[in-house]
């Protein structure tokens, strides 16, 4: 760890590396958040809107319920297990093919810090863009809300619309921000370690690879739950 | 000049290297040769610093690896070249970026003069209609050149070959083989090849070193390999066919002169 941490060989490969990295692990990431996002914001509108009813409920509160579960849960901690499998897989996988194949045997031996080269790109690369990730699942999942209201009669946009701006904690907005970036720098740290250590050949890639998925989900399930209690109490 | 001093290497507690002495000379093909298993690649990791041995010490042209600093020992690596038995080239980079990797990290070049560089480089080992393509483009010789190619680019004192020939077919073994040689007396670098193919023995064997179960059994060259009365070193090199009938050939080319005396 104080190895990846130590200050680039050259600055600007560093750079260029840590772009490449947030194109390769944030950028393609859009399309599946937006996916997943709208709709699975669209069922938590359904499902609302199944649920709670109520003559003592007003109508609105289906936005505002699918608004609060977006923004505390969904888009930070749900959004990064979800990326814990599509990232954390990759990183773990590339860096333990390098391994198997003496990738990281000759970046040694040409004296490159390997551990600071490979790891430190991709920990800064998705660190810094996991928040746009956060921010554009929020929104997708409050469009996938809409798409309900707007296409169903299960409740109407004005009264959906209402429900989004009732009782808007911004703080939450900074909550869920938060979160991920702890998240993000879990999946990374745990999938980089797991890909690093790899010993043997192919079958153990795919073992290194699970076993990052695993350990980073519990980990953010884990971390989910202090930073709920430190941020939000 | 590389020198291993009663180099030692346990694993798990169960020993592979025994009390190794070895020295590898400037400008010569030193080739560390021994069975699969015998402890040859333990022993070239030990040598590069990859593996650090229990007992025994590693000189660089009198310099002790093992008291080096950080500093140091980065400064070293600089003056290595090494070539992996997998070419260990990087995926994500084309044969012009694999050779420029190390240009890019370690020299005070400007851009251009990098590239000018890599292309002399590149064209050294005969590849310049590559240069744009990706390591899974290209052939396995292809790939042990453009990794030469890499291994050359910063000038270095010493190359390390871990099994350049593997996977090869016995042409392209031979081209890799005399590359290696012409690269080795024309800047005149210290290489140490860790191999079993008696063809590269034979070919480019200045120097040889036999290593049996963890022990350095015999230590000559190609022409004295033939006259060694090392019972290991026989077994090892008359195991194929081939090398049976060139035994019995000898043999009975050595009796001829005796009848003659």
């Amino acid at each position: 760890m104080i190895q990846v941490f130590k200050a680039p060989d050259r600055w600007r490969i560093f750079f260029k590396n840590t772009i490449y990295e947030m194109y390769k692990l944030g950028v393609d990431s859009i399309p599946l958040v937006m996916t997943i996002s709208l709709f699975i914001g669209a069922v938590i509108c359904i499902q609302m809107a199944l649920n709670v009813v109520s003559p003592l409920m007003p109508s609105y509160a289906i936005g505002l319920a699918t608004r609060e579960v977006l923004l505390l849960e969904f888009s930070s901690s749900m959004m990064c297990l979800i990326l814990a499998g599509k990232v954390g897989s990759n990183i773990a996988s590339e860096i333990g093919t390098m391994r198997v194949t003496e990738q990281i045997d000759a970046l040694d031996i040409m004296g490159v810090n390997s551990a600071n080269y490979i790891v430190l790109p991709k920990i800064v690369g998705f660190v810094a863009f996991v928040p746009v990730l956060c921010i554009i699942s929020m929104a997708m999942g409050l469009l996938g809300g809409w798409c309900i209201a707007e296409f169903t009669t299960m409740i109407s946009v004005e009264h959906y619309i209402y429900g989004l701006q009732t009782f808007f904690t911004e703080w939450y907005v900074w909550y869920g921000i938060i979160k991920t970036l702890v998240f993000g720098y879990i999946i990374t740290s745990v999938a980089a370690f797991y890909g690093y250590y790899v010993h043997g050949g192919a079958s153990d890639v795919g073992k290194a690879s699970t076993s990052a998925v695993v350990s980073s989900s519990i980990l953010i399930l884990l971390a989910d739950v202090i930073l709920t209690k430190l941020l939000l109490q | 000049m590389i020198e291993a001093k009663h180099v030692s290497k346990w694993f798990d507690g169960k020993q592979v290297l025994y009390d190794i002495n070895a020295t590898f000379e400037d400008g010569k093909t030193n080739l560390i040769i021994g069975q699969s298993g015998s402890g040859k690649t333990v022993f070239m990791k030990c040598l590069i610093g990859l593996l650090r041995p229990e007992e025994g010490e590693i000189l660089y042209d009198g310099r002790l690896f093992r008291t080096m600093n950080n500093e140091q020992k980065r400064a070293l690596r600089a003056e290595i070249g090494m070539l992996f038995q997998g070419s260990a080239l990087f995926d994500n980079e084309t044969v012009l970026g694999n050779v420029m990797f190390p240009l890019k990290m370690f020299s005070d070049m400007t851009p251009a003069e990098q590239l000018d560089r890599a292309h002399f480089c590149i064209e050294r080992v005969g590849l310049q209609d590559a240069d744009t393509k990706y390591p899974s483009e290209i052939s396995g010789g292809m790939q042990k050149r453009v990794a030469i190619a890499r291994a050359i680019a910063l000038n270095p004192k010493y190359l390390f070959c871990d099994e350049p020939n593997s996977g090869l077919d016995p042409k392209t073994s031979i081209m890799i083989d005399e590359l290696l040689s012409d690269i080795t007396h024309e800047y005149g670098i210290t290489t140490v090849i860790n191999t079993h193919d008696m063809n590269s023995v034979l070919g480019i064997g200045e120097k040889i070193v036999f290593i049996n179960q963890g022990h350095c059994d015999w230590i000559g060259n190609d022409k004295t390999i033939f006259r060694s009365k090392s019972q290991s070193l026989n077994d090892f090199v008359f195991a194929s066919k081939l090398f049976q009938e060139v035994k019995i050939f000898l043999e009975r080319e050595y009796e001829s002169e005796h009848d003659k005396e």
